[in-house]
């Protein structure tokens, strides 16, 4: 397991480059100089005094040297000073970012809640009614935008039912809070997700029971209960992981929509108040904070799945 | 699956039997229809290009003028899905939308596809430096959350119906190069590639010729199933106001005018979004049936 880590975590440190270039090169492509754009347009300034704020910027250096500034920066944690409020933009980004996870995580927990026995029990009863009708389900939960998912259980929760949608209560002040206020973004963001998971479950298990190995559980005499949870299952569920893992990423990204939607104060709002205002720094922060985010989970998922699994450990 | 197995051998059997059956467009027709979910999924789709193609003559009214007079009338009557604030017939307003969507689902799709596939074929098939380089720029594009991705290159490029494609293109692009790299890879090393080489074909003929054929069946899924996701995309770049900007209609900025009118007028909320979950669907429909017709080992 070690040895798997220690390959794994050698591989990121491309991609983790690769993930630093593309957010430094984002800035670099918006049309216009950099110090002009820093200072708007209102200022007028002479030459001289622009090249002196180059040279404080380091925007006079060639690229490549810029370019292992700001990784110098990056990792001593400095993620610049916003323009708009001209603070530190990390504390700003590790204040909302509690909210986005906590989003993100619970979406999956929500999905996974659905995806599971809705799953196993589609490919129990293959072809039957209830199989035919969660299929139908799972193709439109695939299909729904999840903003208008939000919208609409925002129409119907507030309008029809007269839940009022609290305000955003963080972890430690009260958990259950936490989970009054984020239960219904966690639902709009979670069911496309379970769609997802429901359908792969449903032939990852099928799969698994026209192997062999599952004839011989049954040819022995086994009970149906008895092949179904210590030969089936838990074969199927093993490949299940690698597809959490793929949508760690649609979790991630699809809070910056639903915060919106749902007005929680979290790192997609942060983004989105950013572009607009145009505050690049922060824009650029959010975006590495979130791309961090997703590799790191990902690892966590490939982790979960050496461990559980040995054949790909020692593979 | 064994039913599928069987199901191709009996394919196989008839090709085998009768070369007048043939492999034509006739015979992947009949396999098409007797497909339970594809040909829905193809109406659905060739049912909304007619009426984004048409919509400026079916649309009963224009999506311009705003009549104060009628504003948030709701559904029925003179206005079937009702009108927003301005008075605009909300009717309209989505059968008008569907170009925008279609359109740039279509367009970032074909740049996809355009850029993933050169890029993927030429890695499976030469293999060597370019293989490792393009696959690790591609991880990376991986490693962004998509519409995170989508979002940051809107906001640097700035909002245009040509940046939306551009965004959307490159957020989807590995993808196509996976499929094709994996596509190129599996057909490089089989023997018929070695008899072409030997009877003195080139790489571009052989290319041409033998590998992206090969390549087609998993690429066809991919471009319906990336279809439905481009859809989504464009509409939730348009909802945050980073896509599509009124006054061009389009489902995602009018889910996001709809949005400030949800207790007053839901209607210009319900619509729209149900415009957009209907042609994802028949997407993700075709694309399923399709995956089922042409590649029974990916289900």
């Amino acid at each position: 397991m070690q040895r798997y880590l220690a390959t794994r975590l050698l591989a990121l440190i491309p991609v983790l480059l690769g993930i630093l270039a593309v957010v430094f090169l984002l800035i670099r492509l918006i049309p216009g100089d950099a110090v002009q754009l820093f200072l708007g347009t209102q200022v007028e300034m002479t030459p001289e005094q622009m090249a002196e704020l180059r040279r404080f910027f380091g925007v006079d250096k060639p690229i490549w040297a810029q370019f292992v500034d700001y990784l110098g920066r990056i990792l001593r944690g400095d993620f610049g000073v916003s323009l708009r409020t001209s603070r530190a933009v990390l504390p700003d980004i590790m204040a909302r970012l509690p909210l986005s996870f906590q989003l993100a995580m619970f979406a999956l927990a929500i999905a996974l809640a659905i995806a599971v026995p809705l799953g196993i029990l589609s490919a129990v009863t293959r072809n039957s009614a209830f199989d035919v009708l969660t299929r139908i389900g799972g193709l439109l939960g695939l299909s729904m935008p999840n903003f208008w998912l939000g919208a609409m259980l925002i129409l119907v929760f507030s309008r029809y039912l007269h839940v009022s949608l609290g305000q955003y209560v963080p972890l430690r002040q009260n958990p259950l809070g936490t989970l009054e206020s984020l239960y219904l973004p966690a639902i709009a963001l979670g069911v496309a997700i379970a769609a997802i998971l429901m359908r792969y479950i449903r032939s990852s298990l099928l799969e698994v029971l026209g192997q062999d190995y599952v004839r011989t559980a049954r040819g022995k005499g086994l009970r149906a209960s008895a092949v179904m949870l210590r030969h089936a299952l838990p074969n199927a569920m093993i490949p299940v992981i690698t597809v959490v893992g793929f949508q760690m990423g649609y979790l991630l990204g699809g809070t910056v929509v639903i915060e919106e939607i749902f007005a929680l104060p979290g790192m997609g709002r942060l983004v989105l108040q950013a572009i607009f205002q145009r505050d690049y720094p922060v824009v650029q922060g959010v975006v590495l904070t979130i791309a961090l985010l997703f590799v790191v989970t990902n690892l966590v998922v490939d982790l979960l799945y050496a461990w559980i699994d040995p054949r790909i450990r020692y593979g | 699956m064994p039913g599928s197995i069987r199901a191709s051998d009996t394919d196989k059997a008839l090709v085998a039997a009768g070369p007048r059956l043939g492999t034509g467009w006739r015979w992947w027709a009949r396999r098409f229809l007797r497909n339970r979910v594809a040909p829905i999924g193809f109406v659905i789709i060739f049912a909304s290009v007619v009426i984004a193609a048409t919509a400026p003559a079916i649309a009963p009214h224009d999506v311009r003028v705003m009549s104060p007079e009628d504003a948030l009338s709701p559904p029925g009557g003179r206005y079937l899905f009702g009108t927003d604030e301005f008075g605009r017939d909300v009717f309209s307003r989505v059968l008008m939308g569907s170009r925008v969507s279609l359109v740039v689902a279509f367009l970032s799709v074909l740049t996809a596809v355009a850029m993933g596939t050169s890029v993927g074929l030429a890695a499976g098939y030469y293999g060597g430096w370019w293989d490792s380089v393009s696959m690790r720029v591609m991880d990376i594009v991986f490693a962004f959350p998509a519409i995170l991705l989508a979002i940051a290159i809107m906001a640097v490029l700035g909002t245009s119906l040509f940046n939306l494609v551009i965004a959307i293109g490159i957020v989807y692009t590995p993808q196509f190069a996976r499929v094709a790299r994996a596509a190129a890879l599996g057909v490089r090393s089989l023997e018929f590639i070695d008899a072409a080489r030997a009877l003195g074909m080139g790489n571009a003929r052989i290319m041409r010729r033998h590998v992206i054929p090969n390549v087609m069946a998993p690429m066809i899924v991919q471009i319906s199933l990336s279809l439905s996701l481009a859809i989504l995309s464009e509409s939730a770049l348009s909802f945050l106001g980073l896509g599509t900007r009124p006054p061009t209609p389009s489902w995602g900025n009018m889910l996001s005018d709809g949005r400030q009118l949800l207790e007053l007028a839901p209607w210009n909320a319900v619509f729209p979004g149900l415009a957009i979950m209907i042609v994802v669907l028949g997407f993700n429909l075709l694309g399923d049936g399709l995956r089922d017709l042409l590649d029974p080992r990916l289900r």
